[in-house]
């Protein structure tokens, strides 16, 4: 069957293979040569993507809570949509949460994924405390900080490489209510946004939305939105949406000129510099899960989106270096978004560190990629990197020189997949 | 529903089933023949919400064993309130052309395994005057049509005898629910092509949750399969047997 990923680019022609138990994962995986775990394809680009999918929606079952501690383990393919279902109502939330709650558990542990509170509460993985692996050759393996710690490390952030997670154990954080105190701050320019994420550091969430056409002394003019979990408001978890664009829309709907009035609509739709609301975690956190296959919007050339971080000194400077860049290039993006990241962790490919990250969502086309190699020049100049579960094109050059701890990566990988049977479009691309 | 009984429990649309009542707080109690994957699955409902969770191991065509299995169930929690039937097999409708047997074999187990649950559970429910007996049947069961109609036949069955159960049980204040889905991504289709008429389990799952609270008699899952066999159940014999289906 052809596949792709959220990006819709590429697509490729792939087996499915469905283990429905952890048995049935290590029998499928004696007779794969190139295979990749998927869970629902929420990566951007092709780092699901291989001749061979281990596919986790059958791998879908709790096994076990502790009301008295919020440790939770569950089977990878349980999806964050299905802990907050189950636990909201509970008095639980997602320790961390990305940007949409359709991500399984092995997803958000191969892209150790991070959400709105990266400064305060790093990312997910370092809230899990376990995980049940199936290897290429030393067969399933658990693995945490204290036993086979490497494995462990290596696979948190591991894009999936080291084999497929067939089940994890993490913690869950307590809350009182379904509800975000949220505020809303709009920021005149970059230099103010920034000012303004260092003010609010202290808030468990915060994000700010770029409007990445605006130049001049406007570039970078932002709405910053900060939240804290409420005490006050029922426990109960979000609906289940009913909008959708079930084919792909014609590609040229998405223009310069459409953003740009985008854009300007989303800035000034804010009308107060200043404001506060008491608002359902569902819209606060997960925005774009109200339509689904959002995606479509793109057309049928596909979309990417491109994240970078750049470290805390390189702040202003780089931000502004590389937001010029993209003004210029009259290439805007509809979503652009800003966040703070506290310090790394110890992974050996994870994606956070201490500074900036901005995403945007850019229409691919044949102009595109020029451009955004123009990008990681100005990111790598800076000290920065790529989030490889969004990256569709960096080269092997760009990838080596940004994460410093590749090499030691492979050489796990190898010591834990002897036949070199995981490997996705992506790995071969950079040469892990 | 407080205590819910389901047999063919580890079929994909029976587990998103018993996931909904998990949430609502139910007890569960689940029949299969796996006792492995029953066991998962349990776990897995007591963690989502089930007050409390059991199982038994049953081959359903082992018909003498059916009235011990209820009365076990029953004796769990006090009387069952609602039971879901939910198993079932997906033939080789090329298979069974070709053998006499394997074709009963699946009427057995597609039809009399539930015919042998239903006359069991209408006398209970009957004498007790209340509950909720709901069955999966299929849209194949409308239709015989030459892809799978050894399957269909067993389901028509199916659903022929539970409207009559429904007339005898409307008197006891008995729901008798007849769920028809249509496509299905399961493991049991895995090997099929999906477009967009496929449904998830899980959106089946919700379907049987709402007909149940609804009190309804027949449901297509999801509803616009109704509107289909509508149509396919009106085509003048003449044409139909022409058409390739």
């Amino acid at each position: 069957m052809k596949i792709s990923a959220w990006g819709n680019y590429p697509s490729v022609d792939t087996r499915l293979l469905l283990p429905s138990s952890f048995n049935s994962a290590e029998g499928l995986l004696s007779d794969c040569s190139s295979v990749i775990p998927r869970g629902l394809g929420r990566s951007y680009g092709d780092s699901s993507l291989s001749s061979e999918m281990l596919d986790s929606k059958l791998l879908n079952r709790f096994m076990s809570f502790d009301a008295d501690t919020g440790m939770v383990t569950c089977e990878a393919g349980v999806s964050l949509a299905d802990i907050l279902e189950v636990f909201v109502p509970k008095g639980w939330f997602l320790p961390v949460t990305p940007g949409t709650k359709f991500v399984t558990i092995g997803g958000a542990i191969a892209s150790d994924v991070h959400g709105k509170n990266h400064h305060c509460e790093g990312s997910f993985s370092d809230h899990v405390d376990s995980i049940v692996i199936a290897t290429g050759s030393q067969g399933v393996v658990q693995c945490s900080r204290t036993q086979h710690s490497e494995l462990f490390y290596a696979t948190c952030g591991g894009m999936g490489l080291t084999g497929m997670v067939l089940a994890a154990t993490f913690k869950l954080r307590p809350i009182n209510s379904s509800y975000i105190n949220e505020t809303v701050v709009k920021a005149k320019n970059l230099a103010h946004a920034l000012e303004l994420l260092e003010k609010y550091e202290s808030t468990t969430y915060s994000v700010a939305w770029i409007d990445c056409l605006s130049t001049g002394e406007n570039l970078g003019r932002s709405i910053l939105m900060v939240g804290e979990h409420s005490e006050q408001g029922a426990l109960k978890a979000g609906k289940k949406s009913l909008l959708n664009i079930p084919v792909k829309l014609p590609g040229f709907l998405l223009n310069q000129f459409s953003i740009q009035a985008f854009n300007f609509l989303y800035y000034h739709k804010v009308l107060k510099e200043y404001s506060e609301h008491h608002i359902h975690y569902e819209p606060f956190f997960y925005p774009l899960d109200g339509i689904h296959n959002w995606n479509n919007m793109y057309g049928k050339g596909g979309f990417t989106q491109y994240q970078f971080v750049i470290p805390k000194a390189a702040g202003l400077d780089g931000m502004t270096e590389i937001l010029d860049r993209i003004a210029q290039s009259k290439r805007g993006s509809f979503l652009a978004v800003l966040k703070t990241f506290g310090k790394g962790n110890d992974n050996y490919l994870s994606f956070p560190m201490e500074g900036y990250t901005l995403a945007l969502d850019f229409k691919i086309d044949s102009k595109l990629f020029p451009l955004l190699d123009e990008l990681d020049k100005i990111v790598l100049k800076h000290g920065g990197r790529l989030y490889l579960t969004k990256d569709v094109r960096m080269s092997e050059d760009m990838f080596k020189s940004s994460y410093p701890h590749w090499e030691q990566f492979v050489k796990i990988k190898q010591q834990y997949d002897e036949q070199g049977i995981f490997s996705s479009l992506q790995s071969k691309r950079l040469g892990i | 529903m407080k205590n819910v009984l389901i047999f063919g429990a580890t079929s994909a649309i029976a587990e998103a089933t018993a996931r909904e009542y998990a949430l609502k707080g139910c007890n569960l109690f689940l029949v299969a023949r796996n006792t492995e994957k029953l066991e998962t699955i349990a776990t897995d409902l007591k963690v989502r919400g089930a007050t409390d969770t059991a199982y038994a191991q049953l081959d359903i065509n082992e018909l003498q064993q059916h009235q011990s299995i209820l009365e076990l169930a029953n004796s769990k929690w006090g009387d069952i309130d609602l039971v879901l039937i939910a198993h079932g097999t997906l033939p080789d409708q090329q298979a069974c052309e070709a053998s006499v047997e394997q074709s009963l074999d699946e009427i057995k187990t597609n039809a009399l395994s539930t015919i042998s649950l239903l006359t069991l559970l209408g006398n209970q429910f009957e004498q007790r005057k209340s509950g909720a007996i709901a069955v999966i049947t299929s849209v194949a069961g409308d239709r015989g049509r030459q892809s799978n109609y050894v399957y269909g036949s067993a389901k028509a069955m199916v659903s022929t005898f539970l409207s009559g159960l429904r007339n005898r049980l409307a008197k006891s204040n008995v729901q008798v629910l007849d769920i028809k889905p249509g496509f299905v991504d399961t493991p049991m289709t895995a090997e099929f092509d999906k477009g967009p008429l496929w449904a998830q389990p899980q959106d089946i799952a919700k379907a049987i949750v709402k007909s149940v609270e609804k009190n309804r008699n027949i449901a297509y899952a999801p509803f616009f399969w109704w509107g289909i066999m509508m149509i396919i159940r009106n085509i003048p014999e003449f044409i139909f047997k022409k058409l390739k289906l």
